[in-house]
């Protein structure tokens, strides 16, 4: 076991080598660059001046070849510096080490809010199927995969302002600050995106708790006398939980992906602002620095989820 | 009569000539009725995107400053936007964009997803590995940003916003493609084609594609409505279609989000277009991977009809000790 888990992080690393060569490159390939960007903010400052571009690509250490950038860049990463921010100068990784955890505030309060709703549903609607609690969780469920979180947002943002003159908290509090005020903040967007969640969750664990339910193994639970909470939740729920953990961890990069999207409608600065921004901007290095940041979080989640079918299924064994 | 050979029974001989697309559609209609209403919606979203130019009462970007951002009325039903464009005509052109979006990155997620899948199941060995962990790689990205990120790099607009969501969406599909190749390979079938000298090509458009195909029609289906927010939210966040087109996930951003306070119904209709739409198509999709899926029907044409009438013949049967319990157990 330790081995194989030894191995799978051992994996991980080529892997991110080459994910950020790729990524390297790629955003060197977007049109324009940081320095056309800080030329049209400074054009409406300072007019007339002649800017010296090639004297600020030397300066940022634009002017070498790629290879060369991405050796000196590698080099820095690997210490754990992934650079400065070309517009602004600030460290790349103290920008994101900022901005990690109010990303993951909002998308570990989504999950929850998630699994909170769709685990009873999920199970109420399999255990009563075809009633009319099945009918209304499967129909919320429909309902909520149909509606984008993003327009979801934006009338939130827009309907309570005009019928009660509310909108929800636009300026950001810090946890450590107020921790009552920040939930508030948090709690609207995490509540959405918990929604849009829950529905693919809750279809998920219904059609496979059905499935199991059909199972040999449960029809002699029921007929040892076993009760309806033990039979469901010992014998179904728990064998029904492996394709339905793969889909939630599958869920992680949509779900930051909505964080992007909620962030930018609720005013959040976390990864996804900072992203968007480093993007419109041509910051190279946040670009990267976030990309790779981010995919190693998922291969590592992957793994997680692939551990977590041993605990669960006692028949999987990994060597 | 001295004529033995009846004809009822030389009738009942006679092979019945089942068309496929018919009995889809009639099980359509008598089994997934949500799946119908679903149908109906995908088809007129393609009827509106077709003839949009002839249903809009105005074109998508007739501007007239004077009627700016005026509520609904007669001549303009959903309203203006802020440049006095009339919403309803926008909304129209929007379900174009959509469909083209839809339709189009649905098919490079189909066509890229089979050609890769094919490849890397009927390989296998070292090749199929290598493939595996590029796909395990780049299925670790969030989505958004990559795509966000892919966008940056050749530019908005329509045909790059296809290309992207095609290519990149692919990846997700490439291992269902590549599971189903493995499956049919292992068939008898598959091994007499080899025997009897059948060249690799012969052998994936002869047996491979036709068994795959219910697979990658429902993988149309179901990626279909995923595209299509792709782009809303693609263009929501400025990286998707350009202005003027009236996308709506930019008609969401740019009218809706910017004059939410004076104009409500910039920020309403375009999203309740988008909701409809995608319900339809979500709906379609589960009724044809219901419908087509092997595994949980008896597949398409009449042997559908079989099993289904055995089943039938079971269920009526089910008065034994063991068929209460079962149906205690389902507690239907």
């Amino acid at each position: 076991m330790r081995a194989y888990i030894i191995r799978r992080l051992l994996l991980i690393i080529p892997t991110l080598i080459l994910v950020s060569a790729v990524v390297f490159i790629t955003v060197r390939l977007i049109p324009g660059d940081v320095i056309e960007q800080m030329a049209i903010q400074m054009g409406q400052t300072t007019q007339g001046e002649q800017i010296d571009f090639d004297k600020i690509r030397e300066m940022l250490g634009m002017d070498e070849p790629w290879h060369i950038q991405y050796g000196k860049w590698m080099w820095g990463a690997l210490r754990g510096d992934l650079g400065n921010s070309l517009f602004t100068g600030a460290p790349v990784t103290e920008g994101i080490l900022d901005r990690i955890p109010i990303t993951f505030e909002l998308g570990f309060l989504a999950f929850i809010i998630a699994q909170l709703m769709a685990v009873p549903i999920g199970i109420y609607s399999a255990i009563r199927q075809d009633s009319w609690g099945d009918f209304l969780g499967r129909s919320f469920a429909i309902i909520m995969l149909s509606i984008p979180g993003f327009w979801l947002g934006t009338m939130v943002m827009v309907f309570p302002s005009i019928w009660w003159n509310w909108t929800p908290p636009m300026s950001y509090i810090a946890f450590t600050d107020d921790p009552l005020g920040n939930l508030q903040m948090f709690i609207i967007p995490a509540l959405l995106m918990g929604m849009a969640m829950s529905a693919t969750t809750m279809r998920m664990l219904r059609t496979t708790m059905l499935d199991v339910l059909r199972q040999d193994y449960v029809r002699t639970a029921w007929a040892k006398g076993l009760r309806e909470r033990v039979v469901v939740v010992r014998h179904v729920f728990r064998n029904a939980l492996i394709p339905v953990i793969t889909m939630m961890a599958g869920q992680v990069p949509v779900m930051i992906g909505g964080a992007v999207i909620m962030e930018q409608i609720f005013n959040i600065p976390g990864m996804g602002r900072f992203f968007l921004d480093a993007i419109n901007r041509r910051d190279y290095p946040i670009v990267t620095g976030i990309n790779l940041i981010l995919a190693g979080f998922g291969m590592l989640l992957i793994l997680l989820v692939d551990l977590s079918y041993a605990r669960l299924d006692p028949r999987i064994r990994y060597k | 009569m001295s004529n033995v050979t009846d004809t009822t029974t030389l009738h009942l001989a006679e092979q019945r000539k089942y068309s496929p697309l018919r009995d889809f559609i009639s099980r359509l209609f008598k089994e997934k009725k949500m799946g119908a209403v679903g149908g109906i919606i995908v088809l007129l979203m393609l009827v509106v995107g077709i003839f949009a130019h002839w249903i809009a009462p105005y074109a998508y970007d007739l501007n007239n400053m004077q009627i700016a951002m005026q509520p609904s009325s007669p001549a303009h039903i959903l309203g203006t936007d802020q440049l006095g464009r009339d919403v309803f005509s926008r909304i129209i052109y929007g379900a174009r964009i959509s469909m083209i979006v839809g339709l189009g990155a649905s098919t490079i997620n189909v066509v890229v997803a089979a050609i890769i899948g094919v490849f890397s199941g009927l390989v296998g060995g070292k090749t199929d590995l290598v493939i595996q962990r590029f796909v395990d790689a780049a299925l670790a990205f969030p989505m958004l940003i990559i795509v966000i990120t892919l966008m940056a790099l050749i530019g908005r607009g329509l045909i790059q916003t296809v290309l992207v969501l095609g290519i990149w969406g692919a990846i997700a599909w490439i291992r269902v493609a590549r599971s189903a190749v493995m499956a049919i390979r292992e068939n008898v079938y598959v091994d007499a084609a080899r025997v009897i000298g059948c060249s690799t090509p012969q052998l994936i458009w002869r047996h491979i594609l036709p068994n795959i195909s219910p697979i990658l029609i429902i993988m149309f289906s179901i990626s279909m409505s995923g595209n299509i927010l792709g782009e809303a939210s693609l263009s929501f966040l400025g990286f998707g279609i350009p202005p003027p087109y009236p996308s709506w996930g930019l008609m969401l951003s740019v009218e809706g989000r910017r004059y939410m306070e004076e104009a409500w119904w910039l920020a309403l209709w375009p999203g309740v277009a988008l909701s409809v739409a995608v319900y339809g198509i979500n709906m379609w999709g589960d009724a044809v991977r219901d419908l087509l899926d092997p595994r949980l029907r008896g597949g398409i044409g009449r042997y559908g009809r079989a099993t289904r009438q055995i089943q039938m013949q079971t269920t009526k049967q089910e008065t034994t000790i063991l068929g209460r319990l079962k149906s205690l157990l389902v507690r239907r």
